[in-house]
């Protein structure tokens, strides 16, 4: 069997919504933040009060959540330099480095 | 295009057989024809009297397709392989309420069971769990191995029989995924379904969400789309919404129905009572509706936001019967974010990659699930719309009938076929009292996008559309370039079929990749599949 769990479920134990797992630290465009396991990028980017953290292509219009489940990518992010990451479907992890995206990026 | 190549690539060994092919013993499991069952399905006299036998409904859906090898009549062809071998595991796609019921069946019946789900956690969109709080509320039976964060990106037919599914496991469109592919002789689909978001000047700004979205943020997340959020679009899925947005303290400014859903109700009441677990929720959100003073409005929509960089208010209409705007019905009203939900559209890429016949939109399937591909069921929100509790009755029906496929004895699951079969009353009752009115295009204007991902505006797709005489998806694809973006046709898809009259709107499904890889991923060396090693 395969690396089943990691990440979210290693908190344990945990109640119901806000108690946290184990707290993280990750930088969101250059400013370190503390947070906990769990989260998705886009739950701790609208959680801060961000609604949008990337440019069209095209237009260079504002995009952030759209569909909140994996479908749509607008809400794309560079995570560890890779950029097209969908937020709402990635969780965060200790030492993540989440970077607004700004039309088409090239990986890191 | 080039991604089919890729696809093969990825895949290993195209056109050989991998591992199956030095298997000996297995001879004669090669099909025998088109809507041939493999040999060895049920054995004769097994079959429940409630159901056909597993691909029974495929005779009257058509060929299976390029989704198997060519059938030879003699089983001489020597290009089909022995197929894959009957102790293969039942791998489910998606582990919702359909998949979920699924694997248990499945694995209540002695078969192995891989889940597959791209989720962080079991659950699906129903019973999304907050990937917060670190426990998890489902237990599956010993004998299904879940794999969570794994997502199926490819499927191929195995010739001789059976599919071998791609999956990759890891940190979601990152890097360093680990790739892996299984064999199975028993596919079960429970991919779901998402919102349908019809366009409408302003719709792209960042404050308009899904009703899904929403739904997903608040119950997977504690977390609120806005302060004051307006709800608008079709369906009784939009209280729910109401509900979770209210219980993470969001103020909701309204529910906005664009139908008229009390009097199609009554149409057929049978049919609607077929649903009354439905109705016993419904009637819950009601009362909480009116509790919380949230007003409930219905033939009203959402048909313009406004804001520079993010929604700050939105433009609300009256409708007439076939939705166009009541002149001088619109209103402006201050809020930070509106959340519309159209009904759904069923995730169908997997379904079409094994070649399954659609009906309506919607995956065809049988009394057992079957599908219209020898050995692939399918369950949930794929085959139609009708909420949780019918989903899972499918994915019972389908588990059940998978493991038969493999030799499990079992009885019919009578009272899951049952409820089952009142979930199809349901959902096409469902699918008559909420339809999408035409009227809706005339809510756009010239520059409204289309196509979120390309930017394509509607005058510009009406343009190109006619000015190159576009037919088909195909062609408006590629002269519009809506649907080529990011998602792939997945939002744009069935308005744009809509907007221009192409007959086939699932076609924008039809696409080589189910779910994003990057392009070193493609590029890496198939893993082999640990389950499907000399037996
Ligand atoms: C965002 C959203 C929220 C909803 N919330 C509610 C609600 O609160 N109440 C309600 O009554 N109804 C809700 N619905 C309606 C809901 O679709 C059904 O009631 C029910 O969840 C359907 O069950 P299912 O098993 O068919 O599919 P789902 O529950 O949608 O499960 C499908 C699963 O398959 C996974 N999947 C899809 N493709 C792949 C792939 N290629 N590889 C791996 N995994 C894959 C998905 O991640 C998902 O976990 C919601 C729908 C959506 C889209
Ligand atoms: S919001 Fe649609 S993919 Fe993330």
């Amino acid at each position: 069997m395969r690396r089943r769990r990691r990440g979210p479920e290693q908190g344990g134990g945990a109640g119901a919504a806000g108690r946290a797992g184990s707290l993280l630290i990750v930088r969101v465009d250059g400013e370190e933040l503390v947070t906990e396991s769990g989260q998705t990028v886009a739950g701790l980017l609208l959680a801060l009060g961000r609604v949008s953290w990337r440019t069209t292509r095209g237009g260079g219009r504002p995009r952030g959540v759209f569909c909140g489940i994996g479908v749509c990518h607008d809400c794309l992010v560079v995570v560890n330099g890779a950029p097209d990451v969908r937020a709402c479907q990635r969780l965060v992890r200790d030492g993540d480095d989440i970077r607004t995206q700004d039309g088409a990026e090239l990986p890191a | 295009m080039s991604a089919p190549e890729e696809n093969g690539q990825g895949a290993g060994e195209p056109g050989g057989h991998g591992p199956a092919a030095e298997r000996t013993g297995v001879a004669g499991q090669v099909a025998k024809g088109p809507g041939a069952d493999p040999p060895d399905a049920d054995p004769p006299g097994a079959d429940p009297p409630g159901a056909e036998p597993p691909g029974a409904g495929r005779l009257g859906a058509g060929p299976p397709g390029a989704s198997t090898a060519g059938p030879d009549p003699a089983g001489m062809d020597r290009a089909a392989g022995p197929g894959v071998p009957r102790r293969s595991p039942v791998v489910v796609i998606g582990g919702g309420p359909a998949g979920m019921a699924a694997a248990r069946a499945a694995a209540r019946l002695g078969v192995r069971v891989l889940l597959v789900d791209s989720g962080a956690a079991l659950g699906g969109q129903y019973h999304r769990q907050n990937s917060l709080a670190g426990r998890d509320r489902f237990a599956l039976p010993p004998g299904v191995e879940h794999l969570p964060h794994s997502v199926v990106w490819a499927l191929e037919p195995v010739p001789g029989g059976g599919h071998r599914v791609h999956l990759r496991t890891g940190p979601a469109d990152g890097p360093g995924r680990t790739g892996r592919s299984v064999e199975t002789r028993a596919l079960v689909l429970a991919t779901g379904a998402y919102d349908r978001a019809l366009p409408f000047p302003g719709w792209d700004l960042p404050g308009v969400f899904t009703a899904g979205a929403a739904q997903a943020l608040a119950k997977g997340q504690g977390v609120r789309v806005g302060e004051r959020v307006l709800l608008a679009g079709t369906g009784p899925f939009l209280l729910p919404v109401a509900a979770s947005l209210t219980a993470v303290g969001a103020e909701v400014a309204g529910v906005l129905e664009a139908g008229e859903p009390v009097t199609a109700w009554l149409h057929r009441p049978a049919d609607a009572a077929a649903g009354w677990r439905k109705f016993g929720e419904l009637a819950g959100y009601a009362a909480l509706l009116a509790r919380r003073r949230i007003p409930y409005r219905r033939r009203t929509a959402v048909v313009a936001a406004h804001g520079a960089d993010r929604v700050e208010a939105v433009t609300t209409a009256r409708l007439d019967a076939g939705w166009r705007i009541v002149p001088g019905s619109e209103r402006r009203t201050p809020v930070d974010a509106v959340c519309v939900g159209f009904g759904f559209v069923p995730q169908l890429e997997t379904a079409l990659a094994a070649g399954c016949a659609l009906d309506g939109g919607f995956v065809a399937v049988d009394a057992a699930q079957a599908t219209s591909v020898p050995g692939v069921f399918a369950a949930g929100e794929l085959t139609g719309v009708g909420g949780a509790a019918p989903a899972a009755a499918e994915g019972e029906v389908a588990g059940t009938a998978a493991a038969r496929l493999l030799g499990a004895r079992a009885a019919p699951p009578a009272a899951a076929l049952r409820r089952a079969r009142a979930g199809r009353r349901f959902a096409a009752a469902l699918a008559r009292a909420y339809p999408v009115r035409d009227g809706w295009r005339t809510w756009l204007r010239e520059d409204t996008l289309v196509c979120r991902c390309e930017e394509v505006a509607y005058g510009e797709l009406h343009r190109s559309v006619q000015e190159r005489d576009a037919l088909g998806v195909r062609a408006v694809k590629l002269v519009s370039r809506a649907g080529l973006g990011q998602c792939q046709g997945r939002v744009c898809g069935p308005n744009v079929a809509c907007l221009t009259g192409v007959p086939d709107a699932a076609a924008f499904a039809r696409r080589p990749i189910a779910s994003p890889v990057r392009l070193g991923e493609l590029a890496e060396p198939p893993e082999a599949d640990p389950e499907a090693r000399p037996q």
